[in-house]
């Protein structure tokens, strides 16, 4: 035992996907967070970031959103408009979700 | 090796043919410009050469404009046209327009903003002559009557392919009477929508014209699109002016049939071809398309999550949902009341059909 640790020492290259749910300013400040908070700040201020950022250019393009999802292979980034801020709920995907997949008999 | 189009300038005053003259020369495709003084040696050099744009004053001695534009309109039809005048009179801009020119200016507007006349001149330059109706750049006939429609206006539409004249009656965003060609009705709406090209102008609402269109512009648009489809050359391939028509009606009948709202289909490479039905505001979404897909690109590749599967949104005013492609994204409306949990099958199925 230990032989293997002495060779492979390093963690597994594998990043974990954020889950919970944020709460944004105007300013784009995180007011509240139930993500965990190991997940590096550096992410969540990239989500932010663009959320805010397609809010805005949906106003600018004249078709204003209250809500949007983005549905990756394995994440789905729900946002909600909040008085200029936004409620960003972030939920890891375990099937690729597919709204009107048949459901498994 | 480069061509340039060519302007023929009509006007009875030298001095404004000089100004004319020096004024296009600030045009950015730099087109060939000719100038004369009468109807009767405009007709003789279109007749010798081939023109793109006639500049055309109104009030000469012996053959005045409007009678040099019904001659023009007759037997140059691809010709564009533009009425340049110091008669600041609404009945001969009227009459003007009933005659199928593209553009009505006063000569007092020219000194105060040349600038947006040589727009106004370079666009019609450049437009493709084969098919859409004038009024509205690069419009079709049915995104015209749409927009009417959908805005609940109450219009009278007037329009004119060579010498043919036509009228659609709107009231309250319905479709209530049509004429062309002799016929009334559905039957002369759908000699209308045959149409390829033409003018449009909109006149004054007629609340008291009897109603003889009782179906929706939706299901009218349907039934000639299968019409058309019906009525296709089975054993030889149409003419590329008739395919882009059949398909335009096509396109627009889908859209109709699977209840969507606009459909916005948009290419990552090439940022000016957007293809888009019912939307006026196609070039600003397929913006907000384009900076979606990079956003999501770039939150894939940080946050590990994977591919974009699709990105859907809402509003009061209706659904929206974007579908990435391989070479193009699709940006599709939906109303604010359509099943949220079949708006990604029903966006699938419209967007396989769009490009097939």
């Amino acid at each position: 035992m230990g032989f293997l640790t002495r060779f492979f020492k390093g963690h597994a290259a594998v990043q974990q996907l954020p889950a919970g749910s944020l709460t944004v300013n105007r300013d784009g400040q995180v007011v509240t967070s139930t993500i965990a908070s190991g997940y590096p700040q550096g992410l969540l201020r990239d989500i932010v970031r663009d959320v805010m950022l397609l809010f805005r250019q949906a106003r600018e393009a004249q078709m204003p959103l209250a809500e949007f999802s983005i549905h990756f292979a394995s994440l789905r980034i729900t946002a909600r408009e909040m008085r200029g801020g936004a409620v960003i709920f972030l939920s890891p995907q375990t099937v690729p979700t597919t709204p009107s997949q048949p459901d498994r008999l | 090796m480069e061509s340039h189009h060519k302007i023929l300038i009509l006007d009875d005053e030298t001095a404004w043919l000089e100004v004319n003259r020096e004024i296009l020369t600030r045009l950015p495709s730099k087109p060939e410009t000719r100038a004369v003084n009468t109807g009767a040696r405009a007709v003789a050099l279109l007749d010798a050469e081939p023109f793109r744009l006639l500049i055309c004053d109104l009030k000469m001695p012996k053959m005045d404009g409007l009678q040099v534009l019904s001659i023009v309109r007759r037997r140059f039809p691809e010709l564009r046209t533009v009425v340049l005048t110091a008669l600041e009179d609404e009945e001969f801009r009227s009459r003007a327009y009933a005659l199928g020119v593209d553009l009505f200016w006063l000569k007092t507007d020219i000194q105060q903003n040349p600038q947006m006349f040589l727009d106004c001149v370079e666009s019609l330059l450049g437009r493709d002559m084969e098919t859409g109706f004038r009024g509205i750049q690069s419009k079709s006939l049915m995104d015209i009557i749409q927009m009417e429609c959908l805005s609940r206006s109450s219009t009278v539409l007037r329009i004119t392919r060579g010498p043919l004249v036509a009228k659609l009656w709107i009231q309250e965003g319905e479709l209530i009477d049509a004429e062309a060609e002799g016929a009334r009705g559905e039957a002369a709406f759908r000699r209308i929508l045959a149409w390829k090209s033409g003018t449009f102008e909109n006149l004054s609402a007629e609340p008291k014209r009897e109603r003889t269109i009782f179906k929706s512009v939706n299901a009218l648009l349907l039934e000639s699109a299968q019409n058309m489809d019906e009525a296709a050359n089975p054993t030889g391939p149409d003419s590329i002016e008739e395919a882009d028509h059949r398909k335009t009606i096509w396109k627009l009948a889908l859209v109709a049939r699977e209840g969507a709202e606009f459909v916005v289909a948009s290419s990552a490479e090439r940022q000016n071809e957007v293809d888009a039905w019912g939307t006026q505001n196609a070039g600003q979404l397929a913006a907000w398309t384009r900076r979606v897909a990079e956003v999501a690109k770039r939150l894939s590749d940080r946050l590990e999550a994977g591919p974009l599967l699709y990105v859907v949104g809402n509003s009061v005013e209706r659904q929206v949902l974007l579908l990435p492609g391989g070479e193009k994204s699709y940006l599709v409306a939906w109303p604010p009341d359509a099943p949220a949990d079949q708006l990604f099958e029903k966006t699938k199925k419209l967007v396989a059909s769009w490009d097939s």
